[in-house]
């Protein structure tokens, strides 16, 4: 079912493209030999081509150069073996050149695709039109002084890929997705850390709507949105505001507007006449780069096993469902805690337990899963244990709890607190009898047909076994017994 | 190729140039002096030629990504207009 919004006159779809600008993993900025690293002492990270002291001349980062190509491999994108930078010229106070250097004409990396899953079991498939790598600008802090903003060129210069989506996505989930799994391809890859919160990772929303079968509607673009949540609600707002814009019989104008998370809705950014007049050229500094085929066919040799390809394996190795698998692919270190429970264990078991007690334990502790409250060896040991017969599920929890509590080997604990499942018959059959026996009404009303009644037995006769009765032997006595 | 007042204008603009409107005439005859000066260049047939973007045929020189820059924070606010600590201080810009 596509999404759409109800207007006063109809049904309106959304059309959205996003361009996401992430900042590249390196440790040196694109030109300069001048650090990357997050959270510096002011200006402490600036060289003089990053702070455009005359004469300085760029030179590009070998290995920011590939982490861009690595990227469009990730993204199943067309590497460009010629590329070209270019200068976009325009005057800010935090961009000390006076232009960015970025690609206009000949990007590094050119169409590619990415798959994202949807709620309803669907996928979808959204193209990528090109990567191109730019030069990020300073930061500029305007609430430290009544008339004066304050600039750090720390980040001036780190590098950046900006990835254009084409506009192929229909609805604030599908804007979502996208970005997660985007940020998650990224994650894999190692070329960018996908930090929202520090800004590594942000999104520019071009949002249009139209009626089923139209072209294109004018397009309005929401700069700078910096969570998932924050896109999908951008999406839905400007898509709203335009529609009241069309349907009270005015027209959507081109333009930049920044949306305010605190009202929910999109506001026009302050107009800058000029400041679409980019006036972009060829950076005479700079010549073209060009790869060799095998520099870039050595990259690709060095991939990682990416997301959808994990997934597919673990749907296949491991027998899980494409939702397990998904949830455990989305992070590679969940992936890689999942397969170290799992290896050689029953996987779907396994999978139960990562996804379900141990996420649980990750949220209650705020710990994250490079840092674990119980290792994956402990849960695997956890998991041994049911799979030997010495506990039974419900004890499991119990003990995994303990786990948490104590950090003590689950064996250590079983032992402890003598927590062992019994499957001793004759303990099992005495534990049996005795519930009967104070049941006479209840085993008069199962033998006269009230199948139902079993689950109060077994429920009891555990009961009675301080939760410890191997499930399958109080099964088989109770059945025997009630005949 | 011909400039016009306006344009004259919006290029100073551009460029950040501030230009008293008694200029702007001397300005346009300049300007459209030089561009038919480059103009010349036309004459010349480039087809079948592929844009050159730089002077020389060298390869781009790439560099390892090693950290062998920044520290000075000192030196590189020398010639600031203005600062406070160690940032450089502007006229308020606010978005």
């Amino acid at each position: 079912m596509a999404y759409t919004i109800e207007g006063s006159t109809g049904a309106w779809e959304v059309v959205v493209g996003l361009e996401v600008h992430a900042q590249v993993i390196s440790k040196s900025k694109l030109f300069s030999g001048a650090a990357t690293a997050f959270g510096a002492a002011p200006n402490s990270q600036v060289s003089f081509v990053d702070a455009a002291f005359p004469g300085m001349l760029p030179v590009p980062n070998r290995e920011a150069i590939a982490q861009a190509v690595r990227t469009g491999l990730g993204l199943a994108a067309e590497i460009n073996l010629v590329s070209r930078f270019d200068r976009k010229n325009y005057f800010y106070a935090d961009l000390p050149q006076g232009y960015q250097i970025s690609q206009f004409e000949h990007p590094i990396v050119g169409k590619g695709v990415v798959d994202i899953a949807l709620a309803d079991g669907s996928t979808k498939q959204v193209g990528i039109t090109r990567l191109h790598l730019e030069q990020d600008a300073g930061k500029s802090l305007h609430d430290q002084h009544p008339t004066k903003s304050f600039i750090d060129l720390n980040r001036s210069g780190v590098a950046l890929m900006e990835i254009v989506s084409e506009p192929d996505i229909r609805s604030p989930e599908e804007a979502g997705a996208y970005v997660k799994k985007l940020r998650s391809i990224l994650r894999y890859l190692g070329t960018c850390d996908g930090n929202m919160e520090e800004g590594s990772l942000r999104a520019d929303v071009n949002v249009s709507v139209r009626k089923a079968g139209e072209a294109y509607r004018t397009r309005c673009e929401v700069k700078n949105v910096n969570s998932v949540r924050f896109v999908m609600q951008a999406v839905e707002a400007e898509a709203l505001r335009q529609i009241a814009v069309w349907e009270s019989g005015g027209t959507v104008e081109q333009e930049t507007r920044l949306f305010d998370a605190n009202r929910g809705e999109t506001r026009p950014m302050r107009s800058k006449e000029d400041a679409h007049d980019y006036r972009y050229f060829p950076d005479p500094d700079l010549l073209p780069v060009v790869l060799e085929q095998s520099w870039v066919d050595a990259l690709k040799a060095a991939l990682p096993e990416l997301p959808d390809a994990k997934q597919a394996r673990f749907i296949r190795e491991y027998g899980l469902s494409p939702y397990d698998a998904a949830v455990l692919v989305a992070e590679q270190a969940t992936a890689q805690f999942f397969e170290a429970v799992a290896s050689g264990r029953d996987a779907k078991l396994a999978a139960n337990w990562v996804t379900g007690d141990f996420f649980a334990a990750l949220n209650r502790t705020g710990r994250s899963i490079e840092n674990p409250p119980i290792t994956a060896a402990a849960l695997g040991r956890l998991l041994d244990l049911m799979a030997d017969g010495t506990i039974n599920g419900k004890i499991a929890k119990e003990v995994f709890e303990a786990m948490l509590d104590s950090g003590e080997d689950p064996a250590a604990i079983v032992d402890a607190r003598g927590l062992r499942q019994v499957t001793d018959t004759s303990a099992i059959d005495a534990a049996v009898d005795a519930v009967l026996a104070a049941n006479p009404e209840k085993v008069a009303e199962y033998k006269s047909g009230k199948d139902k009644l079993f689950g109060f037995f077994v429920g009891n006769v555990m009961k009675a076994m301080a939760g410890k009765g191997n499930p399958a032997l109080v099964n088989a006595a109770l059945k025997q017994r009630l005949g | 190729m011909s400039l016009d007042p306006a344009t004259v204008r919006r290029i100073a603009k551009l460029a950040r140039i501030r230009v008293d409107e008694g200029q702007v005439e001397a300005l346009r005859a300049d300007l459209n002096s030089i561009l038919g000066w480059i103009e010349q260049l036309n004459e010349v047939d480039t087809d079948g030629v592929a844009p050159l973007t730089g002077g020389t045929q060298m390869a781009l020189r790439l560099r390892e990504d090693a950290v062998n820059d920044g520290g000075m924070a000192e030196a590189v606010l020398a010639n600031a207009p203005d600062r406070d600590g160690d940032y450089f201080a502007v006229p308020k810009v606010v978005e």
